[in-house]
């Protein structure tokens, strides 16, 4: 046996962070290599409690694989069983959120590997502190009170030393020149006290405003609820946002990268300040990546740090980037620093603190040059493909400073984001709504670029060397046995091989783009306008193997989508009529039975009267639907009542029918048909669709009050608009006892979100961009229905002249 | 010099081609080909001219309905208490819609001033469009006249045939065929139905007039189905049509229960397009196309060129044909058909020597269905197969496994107000098969008895759920005759699904042909419209 495995067998280890890349890896190296030792794991509770999610996120890797191929399912139960105790605690609460038997149980073991850590390189300024700076303390608290001196081996960073050029020593920070001294105490209670201002700066009612006015821009009217969700989460999403902020500007003026490398500094030296009794070893890893052999090579969980820049580098979007070519890269293979923590721990405790560097730099030097030039042959022999099935060449990185990637960075954004919001306030639908959505996805993507970037780039731009003297003596100090066991000598890496036949490949296999092209076949004729949205056409359709493979994908999402829709199971199918059924409005509607019965001077009036009121209309009606129904209705005071039932007959065939989605129609009947209950929830009056009653077992619709046969020009009722919509579905499904999980609402507006939100099913129907962006985050199927090709267009909702004298 | 002085009309006659024949006239929907044909193997077969039409067509409709054939005088007839029914041809006749005043106008009104003489109180007047779309109020004041129109239609006495009303319609007996009887309530209870009829092709009028005209799907169904049509060969030849067979049956069935009927039966000339006038060439021999004539056809291309669809089809649409009755014959029903049958062939028979491998016809912008529509893939095939195809005597113009070449454009469009059923059969029945007898046993009933069809035909304008299957069935016996069908200019999509091949040029068209007809057929070309129809020995 090693003298490592040796040093350790027997002991109680106790462990944070075993659900994280390194924790994991550690946990899987302690039960394999030393035979002997009991773990207890310090796991937050979450949602599902300790036990189940360390079932779920630890013994369910596959870093067990190979413990578990070498004892067995039954013995690997058994040896978890026997020597694994899952504690439950939080490290960012206070008295970590355990009962007393947990704290007595941590304070009683022999080692305690403190790895747990927030490392998001933009977490709010105060759970960093929680977690990073806190939570260690939280740990010391716990074994002063009960006596106890563990060794203590907290895992740091080797960025801790900060963004400065040159030699970086295995020593403390204090011990340093270039340290400067910072109150830890005061930066606790600081992050503290800015996360609550920030909270009450959040309510304040001018920062309220704003929430406000940027809900409605992006729901539209789309009822009180939907937009008070929607203002609440920019309301939480705006503190984050300041929070981070804080953290970024708070380590940049102590000349930190970010709030984590400046909240770990602070923590080594509370740790040191703090510790009393406890010995205390820190191990300070620089850029964590796959393993290199143990438990397997390419071993990694979870998205590291470089993943998304190597995986937007080889989809050509990151086209270039803010290094030094020259300057070294450090990164370490997990299973190394697995192996320098145990060796650290194994050690004999010792009596003043001691640091050693996990890094490659210094001994095995791995330049920024070299990975991009093999990441790039790499990418041309393993191209990732794009949505037309052609292969990406990966971009050819000229290395320029920061500012120039970040200007070119922002000056895409900005094309984009111009786009974007003018797509966003142009009246479109269907196909163009869809393309902002689509828009709005690849701006989003660029934002986490840019991040990236900027993020990243401070790390590869720092041109430090993490210096491994102490780390190296380490090594020469251990047996064979113990080298064989627990390799952490990074001149043992060849780069090369290492990225091009472990790390990418590892990375690419889990990465979710497409690493082959999709298989051809056929392609088969084109299928009309209007057709895309069939439900006829079967997953294997022409027009599914006419599509490119990522749209392709997509469209079997859809097709998927529309056959739980099409389902006999289903109980009922709620349609708007506006735009959902035919593009045809209530202001058309009125001007069609307006001047029904004028010669066609009095028409041309009524049309330019109409237009010069369109602006003020337009206005109302975005501002609340329901306000602009009562007042647009008043326009019906006076007229005869038996005059318009007949008129609306005509309207029926020469303007609403003439402008009606075939395929909607045909949708309407495919769901009576299946057996579905079908209602119409429209805020068009009871007279003008009328003549679609036969389509419906029930319509939803406002009414005009009547007297000696005229209309009175108001409403019997609140129309169903917003919530009304949702709350009238609701009722009718309740006394027909349908179950609102299996209905179906057909919609094109943000407007009807209370109503597509109260059923399992909604559908959007050429949706305007604000619905069309909602519809895809949410993975709801959208039709794009479209009129007759052919059919007679109306300009102008007039009725034809001289039709009715 | 005036018409009357002009030399008698030219016969219509077969062109043999050679190398100095000029290329040959093809209507292309809303616009048309000039196609140069193989020379030697190739013929066109060219309508008559248009005949003279009567001097004083209201003095020759006076005079029949004075001295009608096997019947006594309208005027006999008539007596002031009782039920008069004027029944006339609906929007589908003439093609195109004709100059005002329509001639249907001339008779009802002479009609009316004969019962309003005899003192007749109980009149009302119905557009016998069967299974078709309602006429909008602007259609009816153009076929009856604003005098007809204003006196009945505001009191509910002017109207079209409801074929869904649960009241109104009333089956009257059964053929010994088996066949149901099924006519207009307000008919059959008449004392008298005065049916007012165009007979611009040789299939219409006769027992087809009262028992199709006035009937529903009950009726209808019997003779308008896939066995009917392909044993009518062709179904515009009365006498070897079993569609006239099944009508004539029901007809004695109408006549034995009583119902009393009064047929007027109209023809018109040739004239389409004008003696003079901007169209005047399309009527006129290519080789006879005077400087002016080619000037008016250039100008018109390069019009048509750069006017969107919309407005071309509006100009289309337009087009009121200077049609001239030629004859006017009223009394008894088949006396009076076979009278009107000898006008009719008089102006349209061109007597043809032999079939042909390949038949090319180009399909012009109108058949009965789309008279201001849209004419849509399944009428296209109704135009080319059913109408065009049948227009013969004797025997198909094309051998048996020919292949029939039809230019038109065939876009992918669709009157949503007059065609919701055709839509949905374009997408959800010729998507499972074209074959007519498969159509017809698995989704015919279903159309015809859907509720939301229904309610359209009744209450808006759209054809009956079951009329384009009937538009399919007319094609039936074309489909299984021939060896192949190409559509020249046609939207590939639209075509393909109809189950025909597209092409875009001739000489594409005839080298898709080639492997169905071999490398040197012979060709026959259908030079139509104006009318025309081939008496094949």
């Amino acid at each position: 046996m090693s003298s490592i495995a040796a040093a350790l067998a027997g002991k109680r280890i106790a462990i944070t962070g075993s659900t994280g890349f390194l924790g994991t890896a550690l946990v899987e190296r302690l039960l394999r290599c030393v035979p002997d030792c009991k773990l207890a794991l310090l796991v937050r509770p979450g949602r599902a409690g300790a036990q189940r999610r360390a079932e779920r996120e630890i013994w369910r890797n596959a870093a067990f694989d190979r413990l578990r191929e070498e004892l067995g399912a039954k013995g690997f139960a058994d040896c978890i069983a026997s020597r694994v105790s899952v504690l439950e605690c939080d490290i960012a609460a206070d008295g970590l959120a355990a009962a007393p038997e947990t704290l007595a149980e941590i304070a009683a073991c022999d080692i305690l590997i403190h790895s747990a850590a927030s490392v998001a390189f933009d977490n709010p300024l105060d759970r960093a502190v929680e977690t990073n700076l806190a939570g260690p303390l939280r740990l010391l608290d716990t074994l002063h009170t009960h006596n106890a001196s563990p060794h203590f081996v907290a895992i740091s960073t080797a960025y801790v030393a900060g963004t400065r050029k040159g030699d970086a020593e295995e020593q403390l920070l204090s011990t340093t020149p270039f340290s400067v001294s910072v109150d830890w105490e005061a930066e606790i209670d600081s992050a503290r006290r800015v996360r609550q201002r920030t909270e009450d700066e959040s309510r304040t009612p001018e920062r309220l405003a704003h929430f406000t006015q940027e809900a409605s821009k992006r729901l539209g009217a789309a009822g009180t609820t939907a937009l008070a969700t929607q203002r609440e989460h920019l309301r939480e999403r705006w503190v984050e946002d300041t929070l981070i902020e804080a953290g970024r500007a708070r380590a940049a003026s102590l000349g930190f990268a970010d709030a984590y490398t400046f909240t770990k500094a602070l923590a080594e030296q509370a740790l040191v300040d703090r510790r009393r009794t406890v010995p205390l070893s820190i191990v300070r890893p620089s850029i964590i990546e796959s393993s290199l052999a143990e438990p397997h090579p390419g071993w990694i969980r979870g998205f590291r740090m470089a993943e998304p820049i190597i995986i937007n580098y080889a989809q050509g979007i990151l086209k270039d980037f803010p290094a030094l070519p020259e300057s070294i890269i450090d990164v370490i293979p997990v299973d190394l620093v697995v192996a320098a923590v145990c060796a650290v721990a194994a050690k004999p405790p010792p009596e003043e603190p001691e640091v050693f560097h996990a890094a490659s730099g210094s001994v095995n030097p791995f330049r920024f040059q070299e990975l991009h030039d093999w990441c790039h042959d790499w990418f041309m022999e393993h191209p990732v493909y794009d949505e037309h099935d052609q292969p990406i060449s990966p971009p050819k990185w000229s290395f320029p400073s920061r500012t120039r990637v970040a200007e070119q960075l922002s000056r895409a954004k900005r094309t984009l984001h111009i786009t974007e919001s003018t797509l966003r306030m142009l009246p479109v639908r269907g196909a163009a709504a869809e393309a902002y959505a689509e828009v709005q996805e690849q701006r989003e993507r660029l934002d986490r670029v840019a991040e990236y970037v900027d993020l990243y780039g401070m790390y590869v731009e720092c041109d430090a060397t993490y210096l491994t003297d102490r780390l190296m003596e380490l090594w020469e100090a251990l047996s064979e046995d113990d080298k064989a066991a627990f390799c952490f000598d990074p001149s043992a890496i060849d780069w090369r091989t290492y990225l091009t036949e472990i790390h990418l490949p590892s990375v690419m296999a889990t990465a979710r783009v497409k690493v082959a092209p999709a298989s051809k076949k056929d392609l088969g004729g084109r299928l009309a306008d209007g057709e895309a949205a069939d439900e006829d056409s079967a997953p294997d359709s022409p027009l599914a193997r006419w599509l490119p493979s990522a749209r392709r994908s997509e469209h079997a999402i859809m097709e998927r989508r529309r056959k739980q829709i099409l389902s006999p199971d289903r109980h009922l199918a709620a349609f708007d009529l506006e735009n959902t059924l035919l593009a045809s409005n209530v202001v058309a509607s009125w001007g069609w039975l307006a001047t029904r019965r004028l010669p066609r001077s009095e028409q041309a009036r009524i049309v330019a009267r109409a237009l010069t009121e369109a602006p003020r209309l337009l206005k109302l009606d975005r501002a609340d639907r329901s306000d602009f129904l009562r007042y647009f209705y008043r326009r019906f005071k006076g007229a005869p009542t038996d005059q318009l039932g007949d008129d609306t007959w005509e309207m029926f065939s020469d303007m609403l029918l003439a402008q009606a989605f075939p395929a909607a129609i045909r949708r309407v009947r495919r769901h009576r048909d299946l057996g579905h209950r079908t209602v119409l929830i429209t805020g068009a009056l009871d007279f003008v669709v009328e003549p679609f009653r036969p389509l419906f077992d029930h319509i939803v619709c406002p009414s005009l009050g009547t007297a000696s046969g005229r209309y009175t020009g108001r409403l019997t009722a609140t129309p169903p608009i917003g919530e009304n919509r949702a709350q009238a579905l609701r009722d009718y499904a309740q006394a027909e006892g349908l179950d609102l999980a299996e209905c179906i609402a057909y919609a094109d507006s943000t407007s009807d979100l209370p109503m597509m939100e109260v059923v399992g099913f909604p559908v959007a129907v050429n949706p305007e961009p604000k619905l069309a962006s909602l519809a895809r985050r949410r993975g709801w199927l959208v039709e794009h229905f479209s009129k007759a090709p052919g059919g007679p267009r109306k300009l102008i909702p007039i009725a034809p002249a001289g039709a009715a004298r | 010099m005036s018409r009357r002085d002009a030399p008698a009309p030219r016969p219509g006659f077969v062109l043999e081609t050679d190398r100095s024949t000029p290329p040959i006239l093809f209507h292309h929907g809303e616009g048309f080909r000039l196609e140069k044909l193989p020379p030697g193997r190739s013929r066109v077969i060219y309508p008559a001219e248009s005949h003279e039409g009567l001097a004083d067509p209201d003095d020759a409709i006076r005079d029949a309905l004075a001295n009608p054939l096997n019947s006594e005088p309208l005027a006999a007839l008539l007596r002031p208490d009782m039920k008069l029914t004027i029944a006339f041809d609906d929007i589908s006749l003439p093609l195109p819609p004709m100059r005002r005043p329509d001639i249907r106008q001339r008779v009802i009104e002479a009609v009316l001033d004969t019962a309003a003489a005899a003192g007749v109180e109980d009149v009302h007047i119905i557009a016998a469009l069967a299974l078709h779309r309602r006429m909008t109020e602007a259609e009816l004041r153009h076929a009856v006249g604003d005098r007809v129109y204003d006196a009945f239609a505001p009191s509910g006495c002017l109207y079209n045939h409801d074929a869904e009303d649960p009241d109104g319609m009333v089956v009257v007996g059964t053929t010994d065929h088996g066949e149901a009887v099924q006519i207009s309530r307000r008919a059959a209870e008449s004392d008298l139905i005065v049916y007012v009829n165009i007979n611009l092709v040789a299939m219409d009028g006769g027992w087809k007039s009262t028992a199709t005209g006035l009937s529903g799907y009950t009726g209808l169904r019997h003779h308008h189905n896939v066995t009917t049509m392909r044993n009518s060969r062709s179904f515009m030849d009365r006498h070897r049509s079993e569609l006239h067979r099944s009508n004539w049956r029901q007809g004695e069935v109408l006549a034995n229960a009583g119902i009393k009927i009064f047929q007027i039966e109209t023809t018109v000339n040739n004239n389409l397009f004008g003696e003079t006038g901007p169209l005047s060439m399309l009527q006129k021999r290519e080789w006879e196309w005077s400087a002016k004539d080619r000037a008016a056809f250039i100008a018109m291309q390069t019009g048509l060129s750069v006017m969107p669809r919309r407005a071309r089809r509006r100009a289309f649409q337009q087009w009121l044909a200077p049609y001239e009755m030629t004859s006017v014959q009223a009394g008894e029903v088949e006396a009076v058909h076979e009278r009107t049958l000898e006008h009719v062939f008089a102006q349209h028979i061109v007597p043809v020597q032999g079939q042909t491998d390949i038949l090319t016809m180009g399909l012009p912008y109108i058949c009965p269905y789309n008279v201001n529509s849209v004419m849509n893939p399944i009428l296209v095939m109704c135009l080319g197969l059913g109408y065009f195809f049948n227009l013969y005597r004797g025997k198909p113009l094309v051998r048996e496994g020919g292949v029939v070449i039809m230019g038109h454009p065939t876009d992918w469009e669709f009157h949503p107000v007059h065609h919701p059923s055709y839509i949905d059969f374009f997408e959800q029945v010729l998507t499972e098969s074209t074959d007519p007898l498969v159509i017809e046993e698995r989704f015919e009933k279903q159309f015809a008895e859907d509720e939301w069809y229904r309610h359209l035909y009744r209450n808006s304008y759209a054809y009956h759920g079951v009329h384009p299957f009937y538009m399919w069935y007319w094609g039936a016996h074309a489909l299984e005759y021939l060896g192949r069908v190409i559509v020249l200019g046609g939207d590939p999509a639209a075509v393909r699904r109809m189950g025909f091949q597209p092409a875009s040029t001739m000489s594409d068209a005839l080298e898709m042909a080639s492997d169905v007809v071999g490398r040197q057929p012979t060709i026959t070309h259908f030079h139509h419209p104006p009318m025309l129809m081939a008496d094949v020995e």
